[in-house]
Protein backbone atom coordinates (compact mmCIF):
# COMPACT_ATOMS: atom_id res chain seq x y z
CA UNK A 1 0.00 0.00 0.00
CA UNK A 2 1.51 3.07 -1.23
CA UNK A 3 1.71 6.58 1.39
CA UNK A 4 -1.23 8.73 0.55
CA UNK A 5 -1.91 12.36 1.71
CA UNK A 6 -4.87 10.66 4.37
CA UNK A 7 -1.93 8.88 6.06
CA UNK A 8 0.27 12.30 6.99
CA UNK A 9 -3.14 13.70 7.67
CA UNK A 10 -3.97 11.17 9.86
CA UNK A 11 -0.34 11.44 12.28
CA UNK A 12 -0.88 15.24 11.81
CA UNK A 13 -3.94 15.24 14.03
CA UNK A 14 -2.47 12.60 15.78
CA UNK A 15 0.03 14.87 17.24
CA UNK A 16 -2.04 17.39 17.40
CA UNK A 17 -4.07 14.93 19.82
CA UNK A 18 -1.09 14.22 21.67
CA UNK A 19 -0.30 18.19 21.91
CA UNK A 20 -4.00 19.08 23.24
CA UNK A 21 -4.01 16.48 25.48
CA UNK A 22 -0.36 17.78 27.06
CA UNK A 23 -1.53 20.80 27.75
CA UNK A 24 -4.68 19.50 29.35
CA UNK A 25 -3.09 16.85 31.54
CA UNK A 26 0.70 18.38 32.45
CA UNK A 27 0.96 21.29 35.13
CA UNK A 28 4.41 22.27 34.78
CA UNK A 29 4.19 25.64 32.31
CA UNK A 30 7.27 24.66 30.65
CA UNK A 31 6.08 21.64 29.51
CA UNK A 32 3.33 22.88 28.72
CA UNK A 33 4.63 25.29 26.03
CA UNK A 34 6.95 22.23 24.54
CA UNK A 35 3.49 20.67 23.97
CA UNK A 36 2.14 23.90 22.76
CA UNK A 37 5.09 23.55 20.30
CA UNK A 38 4.16 20.15 19.40
CA UNK A 39 0.84 21.02 18.19
CA UNK A 40 2.46 23.92 16.28
CA UNK A 41 4.55 21.70 14.17
CA UNK A 42 1.79 19.21 13.69
CA UNK A 43 -0.28 21.95 11.69
CA UNK A 44 2.93 22.48 9.92
CA UNK A 45 3.06 18.98 9.02
CA UNK A 46 -0.19 19.37 7.30
CA UNK A 47 0.91 22.36 5.30
CA UNK A 48 3.65 20.85 3.46
CA UNK A 49 1.69 17.21 2.87
CA UNK A 50 -0.67 19.13 1.80
CA UNK A 51 1.33 21.43 -0.34
CA UNK A 52 3.51 18.06 -1.63
CA UNK A 53 0.12 16.17 -3.08
CA UNK A 54 -1.29 19.24 -4.44
CA UNK A 55 1.95 20.27 -6.39
CA UNK A 56 1.75 23.82 -5.02
CA UNK A 57 4.51 26.01 -3.31
CA UNK A 58 2.12 28.04 -0.93
CA UNK A 59 2.24 25.58 1.99
CA UNK A 60 5.54 25.21 1.67
CA UNK A 61 5.82 28.88 1.95
CA UNK A 62 3.52 29.34 4.60
CA UNK A 63 6.02 27.04 6.70
CA UNK A 64 9.00 28.73 6.10
CA UNK A 65 6.42 31.93 7.71
CA UNK A 66 5.64 29.28 10.86
CA UNK A 67 8.73 28.65 11.54
CA UNK A 68 9.78 32.39 12.01
CA UNK A 69 6.99 33.24 13.78
CA UNK A 70 8.01 30.01 15.78
CA UNK A 71 11.10 31.24 16.65
CA UNK A 72 9.93 34.70 18.05
CA UNK A 73 7.11 33.20 20.03
CA UNK A 74 9.26 30.65 21.71
CA UNK A 75 12.09 33.80 22.48
CA UNK A 76 8.61 35.73 24.02
CA UNK A 77 7.25 33.16 25.81
CA UNK A 78 9.99 31.79 27.77
CA UNK A 79 11.46 35.30 28.55
CA UNK A 80 7.47 35.87 30.04
CA UNK A 81 7.85 32.39 31.93
CA UNK A 82 11.35 33.66 33.57
CA UNK A 83 10.00 36.67 34.39
CA UNK A 84 7.01 35.19 35.65
CA UNK A 85 8.94 32.41 37.97
CA UNK A 86 11.19 35.31 38.84
CA UNK A 87 7.95 37.08 40.51
CA UNK A 88 6.13 34.11 41.93
CA UNK A 89 9.13 31.08 42.46
CA UNK A 90 6.76 28.60 40.83
CA UNK A 91 6.51 27.09 37.34
CA UNK A 92 3.26 24.76 38.06
CA UNK A 93 0.31 26.26 36.78
CA UNK A 94 -2.52 25.69 39.77
CA UNK A 95 0.02 27.54 41.64
CA UNK A 96 -0.03 30.94 39.64
CA UNK A 97 -3.57 31.70 40.19
CA UNK A 98 -3.15 35.59 40.28
CA UNK A 99 -6.29 36.36 37.86
CA UNK A 100 -8.25 33.72 39.61
CA UNK A 101 -11.10 35.40 41.32
CA UNK B 1 8.86 0.15 -0.67
CA UNK B 2 11.65 1.74 1.26
CA UNK B 3 9.98 4.62 1.16
CA UNK B 4 7.02 3.25 2.64
CA UNK B 5 8.95 1.86 5.60
CA UNK B 6 10.63 5.29 5.86
CA UNK B 7 7.64 6.73 6.97
CA UNK B 8 6.43 3.89 9.25
CA UNK B 9 9.72 4.63 10.86
CA UNK B 10 9.56 8.53 11.24
CA UNK B 11 5.91 8.03 11.68
CA UNK B 12 6.59 5.50 15.19
CA UNK B 13 9.50 8.60 15.95
CA UNK B 14 7.64 11.39 15.75
CA UNK B 15 4.08 10.12 17.72
CA UNK B 16 6.43 8.33 20.53
CA UNK B 17 8.32 11.65 20.55
CA UNK B 18 5.13 13.40 21.28
CA UNK B 19 3.95 10.88 23.84
CA UNK B 20 7.08 11.10 25.39
CA UNK B 21 6.99 14.77 26.03
CA UNK B 22 3.23 14.17 27.27
CA UNK B 23 3.97 11.64 30.15
CA UNK B 24 7.72 11.76 31.09
CA UNK B 25 7.83 13.27 34.73
CA UNK B 26 11.33 15.01 34.05
CA UNK B 27 11.46 18.25 32.13
CA UNK B 28 14.62 17.23 30.54
CA UNK B 29 13.41 14.23 29.60
CA UNK B 30 10.80 15.67 28.18
CA UNK B 31 12.87 18.33 26.06
CA UNK B 32 14.74 15.02 24.96
CA UNK B 33 11.73 13.57 23.44
CA UNK B 34 10.36 16.53 21.85
CA UNK B 35 14.05 16.91 20.09
CA UNK B 36 13.23 13.17 19.19
CA UNK B 37 9.78 14.19 17.51
CA UNK B 38 11.38 17.06 15.55
CA UNK B 39 13.92 14.69 14.53
CA UNK B 40 11.44 12.05 13.12
CA UNK B 41 9.06 14.98 11.66
CA UNK B 42 12.23 16.50 9.74
CA UNK B 43 12.22 12.84 8.13
CA UNK B 44 9.08 13.16 7.13
CA UNK B 45 9.61 16.60 5.03
CA UNK B 46 12.35 14.97 3.33
CA UNK B 47 9.87 11.84 2.38
CA UNK B 48 7.92 14.83 1.86
CA UNK B 49 10.52 16.27 -0.64
CA UNK B 50 10.39 19.79 1.32
CA UNK B 51 14.13 19.97 1.42
CA UNK B 52 14.83 22.97 2.73
CA UNK B 53 11.93 23.08 5.14
CA UNK B 54 13.86 20.09 6.92
CA UNK B 55 16.61 21.44 6.99
CA UNK B 56 15.51 25.02 8.56
CA UNK B 57 13.20 22.92 11.34
CA UNK B 58 16.28 20.83 12.71
CA UNK B 59 18.24 24.67 12.37
CA UNK B 60 15.21 26.46 14.06
CA UNK B 61 13.55 24.09 16.31
CA UNK B 62 16.26 21.00 17.15
CA UNK B 63 19.12 24.08 17.68
CA UNK B 64 17.60 27.06 18.61
CA UNK B 65 14.02 26.32 20.31
CA UNK B 66 14.89 23.30 22.31
CA UNK B 67 18.61 24.90 23.29
CA UNK B 68 16.27 27.41 24.97
CA UNK B 69 13.83 25.28 26.26
CA UNK B 70 17.19 23.28 27.77
CA UNK B 71 18.71 26.45 28.95
CA UNK B 72 15.37 28.00 30.67
CA UNK B 73 14.43 24.54 32.63
CA UNK B 74 18.02 24.40 34.01
CA UNK B 75 18.07 27.88 34.39
CA UNK B 76 14.83 27.73 36.37
CA UNK B 77 15.49 24.22 37.98
CA UNK B 78 11.86 23.30 37.68
CA UNK B 79 10.90 20.07 39.12
CA UNK B 80 8.90 18.15 37.12
CA UNK B 81 5.78 18.56 38.80
CA UNK B 82 3.22 16.57 40.38
CA UNK B 83 -0.03 15.40 38.47
CA UNK B 84 -2.72 16.37 40.66
CA UNK B 85 -5.98 14.35 40.67
CA UNK B 86 -8.65 15.08 38.08
CA UNK B 87 -11.83 17.62 39.35
CA UNK B 88 -14.81 16.43 37.49
CA UNK B 89 -14.52 19.23 35.51
CA UNK B 90 -11.82 18.32 33.93
CA UNK B 91 -12.23 15.12 33.41
CA UNK B 92 -15.51 16.13 31.55
CA UNK B 93 -13.56 18.71 29.05
CA UNK B 94 -11.11 15.68 28.25
CA UNK B 95 -13.63 13.05 27.79
CA UNK B 96 -15.54 15.94 25.15
CA UNK B 97 -12.13 16.84 23.65
CA UNK B 98 -11.28 13.12 23.43
CA UNK B 99 -14.12 12.51 21.85
CA UNK B 100 -14.11 15.10 19.45
CA UNK B 101 -10.57 14.24 17.94
CA UNK B 102 -11.66 10.71 17.47
CA UNK B 103 -14.59 11.79 15.40
CA UNK B 104 -12.39 14.11 13.62
CA UNK B 105 -9.68 11.49 12.87
CA UNK B 106 -12.16 8.95 11.73
CA UNK B 107 -13.94 11.04 9.66
CA UNK B 108 -10.69 11.99 7.74
CA UNK B 109 -9.96 8.37 7.33
CA UNK B 110 -13.17 7.81 5.97
CA UNK B 111 -13.59 10.77 4.08
CA UNK B 112 -10.47 12.13 2.43
CA UNK B 113 -9.24 10.90 -0.38
CA UNK B 114 -6.83 12.37 -2.78
CA UNK B 115 -5.27 9.32 -4.64
CA UNK B 116 -1.81 9.61 -5.49
CA UNK B 117 0.38 12.33 -5.32
CA UNK B 118 1.44 14.89 -8.19
CA UNK B 119 5.13 14.09 -9.36
CA UNK B 120 7.32 16.74 -7.85
CA UNK B 121 7.47 19.65 -10.40
CA UNK B 122 9.55 23.32 -10.18
CA UNK B 123 6.68 24.12 -8.74
CA UNK B 124 6.87 21.80 -6.07
CA UNK B 125 9.13 22.07 -2.77
CA UNK B 126 12.28 20.29 -4.14
CA UNK B 127 13.72 23.47 -5.83
CA UNK B 128 15.17 26.24 -3.63
CA UNK B 129 14.63 28.63 -6.52
CA UNK B 130 10.60 28.02 -6.35
CA UNK B 131 10.90 29.53 -3.04
CA UNK B 132 13.65 32.36 -3.42
CA UNK B 133 10.87 33.24 -6.41
CA UNK B 134 7.50 33.16 -4.15
CA UNK B 135 9.16 34.95 -1.48
CA UNK B 136 10.22 37.92 -3.30
CA UNK B 137 7.33 38.01 -5.61
CA UNK B 138 3.52 37.39 -4.15
CA UNK B 139 5.19 37.04 -0.34
CA UNK B 140 7.00 40.08 0.03
CA UNK B 141 5.04 42.07 2.22
CA UNK B 142 4.61 39.30 4.24
CA UNK B 143 8.65 38.97 4.06
CA UNK B 144 8.87 42.56 5.24
CA UNK B 145 6.34 42.43 8.13
CA UNK B 146 7.93 38.41 9.36
CA UNK B 147 11.35 40.66 9.62
CA UNK B 148 9.69 43.49 11.42
CA UNK B 149 8.04 40.96 13.91
CA UNK B 150 11.27 39.78 14.65
CA UNK B 151 12.36 43.35 15.68
CA UNK B 152 9.51 43.57 18.04
CA UNK B 153 10.32 40.55 19.60
CA UNK B 154 13.64 40.97 20.21
CA UNK B 155 13.43 44.20 22.16
CA UNK B 156 10.17 42.88 23.76
CA UNK B 157 11.92 39.88 24.74
CA UNK B 158 14.91 42.54 26.39
CA UNK B 159 12.29 44.71 27.63
CA UNK B 160 10.38 41.92 29.40
CA UNK B 161 13.53 40.04 30.89
CA UNK B 162 15.59 43.29 32.25
CA UNK B 163 15.79 43.93 36.16
CA UNK B 164 13.73 46.76 36.46
CA UNK B 165 14.38 49.05 39.80
CA UNK B 166 11.55 48.97 42.50
CA UNK B 167 10.35 45.68 41.13
CA UNK B 168 10.74 42.16 42.89
CA UNK B 169 14.83 42.17 41.70
CA UNK B 170 15.20 45.77 43.37
CA UNK B 171 14.20 45.31 46.64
Amino acid sequence: MNISLNHYLLLSALLFAIGFFGVLLRKNTLVIYMCLELMLTASTLALVAFSRYNGTMDGNVFVFFILTVAAAEVAVGLAIIVALFRLRQTAQVDELNALKH
Amino acid sequence: MTANLMFYVFTALTALGALGVVFNRNTVNAAMCFLLSLVGLAGLFVLLEAYLLAVLLVFVYAGAVVTLFLFIVMLLDVKGGRRSPFTKGTGLAATVAAALIALGLLSLYNHGRIAAALPAGPGSGSSLKGYAYQLFTTYLLPVQIVGFLLLMAMLGVIVISKRQAGTEDGK
